[in-house]
């Protein structure tokens, strides 16, 4: 009891300046121990200390608080308790102890989960994912458990400003996995697809030693996503993707590579037969929908590829040709293909025609020039970057170490 | 058409009326003035059986007869066919081959033409005898060790087992005599049977690298010997489906080839191969220059003169005369043991190019004109275009609500602009999920680093 209450009087008096506040982590560190034994009794002892001052020490007593099994009526107080936390506390001081942060925000999450509000978890998450990075382009392990609030929220704006930033600095492989794999399905759900594919590529191309059950779910929904997008699905995996990966990720999803096949093949008859045999896989994986967008975007395949042909065609002949039941629905496609932007073509209802345009884009408006603009400054920095860090590598002794065996290996060879 | 506007009315008369003249040329009706001799083979009528087979010689002669009766439908065709194929072969030595014949024959020619038992019996003594005989000249040979009687020796085993059929042997004796060449004479005359065997075995690879190993001996090369490489050339290429490169060499062939390599080819199929090739597989400039102005290819079509004309039609525009001599040619095309697999792609790859052609100098096409001028209906017309078009081989697109075809060139400027986009897009997913992977590496390699420490 002592040593803690000298501990709440310690972190009052040291939070001020930086370097009482190292000296004040190493004292907590060492009275850890003692706080965890503490934990049941822990409680009051908080409001005795503010968290926007001494948001370090609040931080390892809010984390020896909640170690232990937490009741949902518990969790209710601690879900406000931490969320005024988060909001409150201040980056630098926690950021010393990155761990004990990240443990307690995912104990947050698992009792905003437990109380079935996931909603009141987003805001308090992206507040602290915000005080944890070092930079925008650092991915903590805080990221994947914002973006599964906010997809078991259905709250995918939130996770559009995360999703927008690039990540080039990663804690964990796994916390990249999740993050991608999440950012992928959150992107799906807001019909991201360019997004999408590319965040799952990533997952699917990353360097990884054995196939994780993240890798295969995304691989799944990579062939998919491609095929609504692109209209067609990648064969083989790029060169650069783990050999791992490359070797066993179609045997375990033999069911969609065999989708694939069969949409290469443009028949919608036979795809549609496809997809009802094998409804229950698809509906196992939680893929079902995904399936069915890759299915009509099948009629959108053909109908662009029509546009490449013709310059009129009546509504009827594309019916025939896309293998639509009628021309009321062959109007309904075209009419959300034009909506969507994805065709550019006007309908005449009197004679049941349909009339293709060319693209309107003519590059020559201020946006157009804006957008080449910004592109061309983007793709500098990204270049200027990638320099830097090819700079930096050659810099690295471990680096240079290996290189400098290997060329030393070659010379020896040479000479004898 | 909406071409020129002030194209004169005569002009543009003959150019609607594409469809309609070549009815008036059709090829029946000269026939009945033309002495036999003078008629030309390969044409739009029933095949000549004799003198077709007369082109020919030795085994190709009786293969393309029984090719023709096992291809042919007309059963009066066939045997004849067979029937002169039963005659040639009592005059060889091929007891295999004649017992084939009998049985297709069936009996259907009489009692002449039946199994002569006696007759294979006889032959295939003489052959035993004469296999034995050749088999001790041979070792006699090789152990004397001069090497034009070794050579000579299994030139001689090699005619043998060629004339009883048994082509792979005689193949390989052909070879054999290689290691004992002189002079470049014998060189060619191992590599022009090794040649011949293999034609007749339907090895195309071998054609091709015996071929090309004669035309490494310029010396003893006259112009029969290099007419000749360059028909084996042309068919083997023509095999492999390599049309333009057939069509090639068959347009090289001079006219020393004469009737001298009738153990393979006749002139008329020099013709006619390398015609149907270049047709289909030529652009513009070089069908004129080297065929229509080629001087010597020229003598040669004067024997097919229905392959002259189609040319001659393909390259004036007169798609519809042009197509019906093919149309005619087709059945004995396909009687024909070279040709006939490649018949339909050749045709495809013609009909292509007609329709190509036809709406190339084009900035709109009434499709109905078009489907006149090819003797299809509109609906056809649109499928083929339809194709055409998707393989990028027509840059054009159809407006199907009043059946015209207007050509569209791609704007170059907004296609850049938007490859420029592309590519930036690509670049920047490109690097950035490139140095998300390098991160991982490091990170994975700094792990095991700090564990090994």
């Amino acid at each position: 009891m002592n040593s803690v209450e000298g501990l709440v009087n310690q972190i009052q008096g040291l939070s001020t300046t930086a370097s009482d506040v190292l000296s004040l982590q190493n004292l907590l560190k060492q009275a850890d121990d003692s706080l965890h034994a503490e934990s049941t009794r822990l409680l009051p002892f908080l409001d005795q200390l503010d968290p926007s001052k001494h948001s370090l020490g609040y931080l390892y007593f809010l984390e020896a608080c909640t170690a232990g099994p937490v009741t949902k009526e518990q969790a209710g107080s601690y879900v406000l308790m931490i969320a005024r936390f988060i909001t409150s506390c201040i980056a630098e001081q926690i950021r010393l102890a990155p761990d004990k942060f990240i443990t307690v925000c995912k104990r947050f999450k698992d009792q905003v989960l437990l109380l079935e509000e996931p909603l009141r978890g987003v805001a308090p998450m992206l507040t602290a994912i915000r005080k944890l990075q070092s930079s925008s382009e650092h991915l903590t392990a805080l990221h994947p458990e914002f973006l599964l609030l906010c997809l078991l929220s259905r709250c995918y704006k939130a996770g559009l400003s995360i999703l927008e930033e690039d990540v080039f600095e990663v804690d964990q492989p796994r916390d990249l996995f999740l993050f991608c794999y999440y950012g992928g399905m959150i992107s799906i759900g807001k019909k991201w697809f360019r997004k999408a594919l590319e965040l799952l590529h990533n997952v699917v191309t990353a360097p990884m030693s054995t196939v994780n059950a993240i890798a295969v779910e995304a691989f799944k929904k990579y062939i998919l996503v491609s095929l609504i997008h692109h209209g067609q699905s990648p064969t083989n995996l790029p060169k650069y993707a783990s050999s791992v990966a490359q070797r066993n990720l179609k045997n375990l999803c033999q069911p969609y590579i065999e989708l694939a096949n069969s949409y290469s093949n443009g028949k919608i008859a036979d795809i549609e037969t496809y997809v009802e045999a094998n409804k229950d896989k698809f509906e196992s994986d939680n893929n079902l929908g995904l399936v069915k967008q890759a299915v009509s975007s099948m009629y959108k395949r053909n109908i662009q590829r029509l546009t490449q042909t013709y310059l009129t065609l009546s509504l009827q002949d594309i019916a025939n040709r896309v293998q639509l039941n009628s021309p009321k629905e062959a109007e309904m496609h075209v009419l959300q293909m034009i909506k969507d932007g994805e065709i550019y073509a006007t309908i005449n209802q009197k004679d049941g025609m349909v009339r293709f345009l060319e693209d309107p884009e003519q590059y020559k408006t201020c946006e157009m020039i804006e957008h080449i603009d910004s592109s061309i400054q983007r793709l500098m920095t990204l270049s200027k970057k990638l320099n830097g860090v090819d700079e930096l590598m050659s810099c690295d002794p471990l680096y240079l170490l290996k290189v400098n065996l290997l060329f030393h290996i070659k010379a020896s060879l040479v000479v004898t | 058409m909406d071409g020129e506007d002030d194209a004169p009315k005569s002009l543009m008369e003959e150019m609607y009326a594409n469809g309609i003249e070549g009815v008036d040329d059709a090829p029946s009706s000269s026939t009945s003035t033309t002495i036999r001799k003078n008629r030309p083979i390969i044409s739009g009528e029933q095949l000549d059986i004799e003198a077709y087979a007369a082109l020919y010689s030795g085994r190709t002669k009786i293969m393309r007869l029984i090719f023709l009766a096992d291809h042919c439908d007309n059963s009066g065709m066939q045997l004849e066919a067979l029937r002169m194929a039963y005659d040639e072969l009592k005059k060889g030595e091929n007891t295999q081959l004649f017992r084939e014949v009998v049985q297709k024959i069936d009996g259907r020619l009489g009692p002449n033409y039946s199994t002569d038992a006696t007759w294979c019996a006889m032959v295939d003594r003489k052959a035993d005898q004469r296999k034995d005989k050749l088999e001790s000249e041979l070792n006699a040979y090789r152990t004397n060790l001069i090497k034009e009687s070794i050579r000579m020796g299994y030139n001689d085993f090699g005619d043998f087992y060629y004339a009883h059929g048994a082509l792979g042997d005689a193949f390989k004796s052909y070879v054999r005599t290689r290691d004992y060449c002189t002079t470049s004479k014998h060189i060619i005359q191992m590599c022009l049977s090794a040649i011949l065997v293999s034609i007749e075995m339907g090895q195309f690879a071998h054609v091709t690298s015996y071929v090309s190993k004669a035309e490494q001996t310029p010396e003893a090369l006259d112009p029969p010997t290099i007419a000749k490489l360059r028909c084996a050339a042309g068919l083997a290429h023509l095999e492999a489906k390599k049309y333009k490169l057939a069509a090639r060499k068959f347009l090289e062939v001079g006219p020393e080839l004469g009737n001298s390599y009738s153990e393979v080819i006749a002139p008329q199929d020099v013709a006619t191969y390398g015609g149907l090739c270049a047709l289909a597989s030529f652009d513009r400039t070089e069908l004129k220059n080297k065929v229509i102005d080629n001087i010597n290819f020229r003598n040669f079509l004067e024997l097919v003169p229905e392959v002259r004309e189609l040319i001659n039609d393909f390259y004036s525009s007169h798609y519809a005369s042009c197509l019906e001599y093919l149309g005619n040619l087709k059945s004995n095309l396909m009687l024909d043991i070279h040709i006939h697999d490649h018949v339909e792609t050749l045709y495809d790859q013609i009909r292509s190019k007609a329709l190509i052609q036809y709406t190339h100098p084009f900035v709109s096409v009434d499709m109905r004109m078009m489907a006149d001028a090819f003797k299809t209906s509109v609906a056809g017309l649109e499928k083929e275009l339809e194709s055409l078009i998707t393989d990028n081989q027509i840059q054009a697109r159809i407006d199907s609500h009043n059946k015209i075809l207007y050509a569209r060139h791609a704007d170059q400027r907004n296609a850049t602009f938007q490859r420029v986009l592309q590519t930036g897009n690509e670049f920047d997913w490109d690097v950035r999920a490139m140095l998300l992977r390098a991160n991982l590496l490091k990170h994975e390699y700094n792990l095991r680093a700090s564990r090994k420490i």
